[in-house]
């Protein structure tokens, strides 16, 4: 009959002891949390199931939003859009990501520069990227039209547009990649490459039967992350091609942002969010379930 | 035969490591050697990889003519508060969750970590709403305040506390000190490195951020650095030198901060994507 009484005698003192402490330090982030945050995501659904403009709600409709969503060939266009953005992205991404981990581990002489060189443009504002691609591709007196000849329009072109912006997309963002896998590659045991090269193993042998095994979860993990990441592009496309040319490149989130902001039907843009969420919800969970088989 | 072969993928790697080097460097070196020259010599129609003529014109005009240097101005304000507060907000949640027992912490913690989940993105039209109720539009404190809410920087700061022995928290509470002073004199000041990685990433993060004030923000005026260069046909026209050298002059900042920390920089973003550093 003791022992229980004891046992909350020490713990509830404890608990009440730092709840103030604990109140006191958590109210700023749990003030800004709750505006900014909870929030919004509760008012998203509940949007959803209204009729309103950007200011104001109007009428409670059920899920006839959803009911106009799931037929509605400009919003299905705009996922399709997305997902052809992320086959162009996450591969290449990854892969290429890999190259330049494995060449900045090799090369420790040069590591400092060569890191940099493939790292920088991901630090930089998305928009310093869209200004030099768009120079670039500019059609009369731009350096890419006079390395391949001719005069391609290539950001109004229906088969172009998307594609370029990917390749501008893939140069800005690859470090983070890169870095993700260096991370991966500076983990695996020295011993392992050393052990392997005494049994005579050189080059891509070393690769195959070493480093590959070990790195598969960390490429894994940086697959999954740039799928999500992929999914979420707007700013590119927003800025580059404005979604043209005749939407061929509106993504999801920019037929959002039209409908919520140029057409300011709030309540039908909330309902593209949540099916947005949804997707990019499921990607995540997905993601943390494969990394965490493979760990 | 090895032997040959070992030289032969070495060949390769020093060319691969070469050339993506070169290419990924060529987009800003273009940009610079276009930024240099005179308008003219833009459109000229004879190519030339380098200035005929080399100038600073294209800088000096985009620092005086249009918003730029106000542009310039509203990015350092807000990303300097949004670092501030944010590092203020993570380290004491942090503290709370890592070291306070109360009563619904995990619940807490676990709906602060939902975050992770949710993208931000699909709160857009919720938090514009919510901004025009609070007469936040076009606001500074309307740029800063969604962007402090952080659980990333929560969640890593909480593993740096929930790893320091517990002997370093007991002699100070032994002294009676509160738990504000504790984060403060004894968590603090061994928290440097991580504290330092994470301020910088989340001052490149907001400096780079383009989606929330390309919403919240009305006027020219009030434009950060991203969104102001995407209006920078309306202020220069079709100017390409002038063009460029408003995108170098955007990145500069930011290119700095990654030079000058490359190592904090890059161990920040790994802990923020959640792998270590």
């Amino acid at each position: 009959m003791e022992m229980p009484v004891t046992a909350t005698a020490t713990v509830r003192p404890q608990a009440m002891r730092e709840g103030l402490p604990a109140a006191l330090l958590l109210a700023p982030f749990a003030l800004v949390f709750l505006l900014f945050f909870l929030a919004p995501a509760a008012q998203t659904f509940y949007l959803s199931l209204t009729e309103s403009s950007l200011t104001r709600t109007s009428a409670f409709v059920g899920l006839a939003n959803y009911a106009t969503l799931v037929q509605d060939p400009s919003f299905w266009a705009s996922l399709g859009t997305t997902f052809y953005f992320a086959l162009l992205t996450v591969v290449p991404l990854t892969a290429l990501g890999l190259v330049m981990a494995l060449l900045v581990h090799r090369f420790v002489r040069v590591q400092g520069w060569l890191q940099g060189a493939f790292f920088l443009p991901y630090v930089l504002p998305i928009s310093v990227m869209t200004l030099i691609a768009d120079w670039m591709l500019q059609p009369s007196s731009g350096v890419i039209n006079h390395l391949v000849g001719g005069q391609r329009a290539w950001l109004s072109d229906v088969h172009w547009a998307l594609p370029v912006v990917a390749i501008g997309t893939v140069w800005w963002t690859v470090g983070f990649n890169m870095l993700m896998l260096l991370a991966g590659l500076r983990n695996i045991p020295a011993e392992l490459y050393e052990a392997a090269a005494l049994d005579g193993a050189r080059g891509f042998t070393l690769f195959r039967a070493i480093t590959w095994p070990a790195l598969k979860p960390v490429v894994g993990t940086a697959l999954l992350l740039q799928l999500i990441a992929s999914l979420k592009v707007f700013g590119q496309t927003y800025i580059l091609t404005s979604g043209g040319p005749y939407n061929t490149s509106r993504v999801t989130l920019h037929y959002m942002y039209e409908t919520a902001f140029t057409q300011s039907d709030a309540g039908y843009a909330a309902a593209v969010a949540m099916a947005f969420m949804l997707v990019v919800i499921a990607l995540s969970l997905l993601a943390r379930a494969v990394a965490k088989r493979a760990a | 035969m090895n032997n040959r072969s070992q030289l032969g993928w070495t060949i390769a790697a020093v060319t691969a490591a070469v050339l993506l080097a070169l290419l990924w460097a060529f987009p800003l070196l273009w940009a610079a050697s276009t930024a240099l020259r005179p308008e003219h010599e833009t459109v000229s129609s004879v190519f030339h990889w380098l200035p005929q003529t080399w100038t600073l014109d294209a800088f000096r005009t985009t620092l005086s003519a249009g918003n730029m240097p106000r542009w310039l101005f509203n990015s350092a304000l807000v990303s300097l508060l949004v670092t501030l507060v944010t590092m203020a907000l993570s380290l004491c949640a942090a503290y709370a969750f890592s070291q306070l027992r109360f009563r619904g912490r995990g619940l807490l913690f676990g709906l602060a970590m939902l975050a992770f989940l949710l993208p931000f993105e699909a709160l857009l039209v919720p938090l514009f709403r919510t901004m025009h109720q609070l007469g936040l539009i076009n606001s500074y404190a309307g740029l800063v305040l969604p962007q402090v809410v952080s659980p990333v920087v929560i969640y890593v700061f909480k593993q740096f506390f929930d790893a320091i022995p517990a002997d370093f928290r007991e002699a100070a509470v032994m002294d009676g000190a509160n738990p504000l002073r504790i984060l403060w004199s004894v968590y603090l000041p061994i928290s440097g490195n991580i504290v330092w990685a994470m301020a910088i990433v989340t001052f490149i993060g907001a400096w780079n951020n383009f989606l929330w004030p390309f919403i919240i923000v009305t006027s020219n005026e009030m434009m950060t650095i991203p969104l102001g260069l995407t209006q920078t046909y309306d202020a220069f026209g079709v100017r390409y030198a002038q063009l460029m050298a408003a995108a170098l002059l955007g990145a500069l900042p930011v290119a700095l901060a990654y030079i000058a920390f490359q190592r904090r920089v890059t161990q920040g973003f790994l802990a923020a994507s959640g792998l270590k550093g």
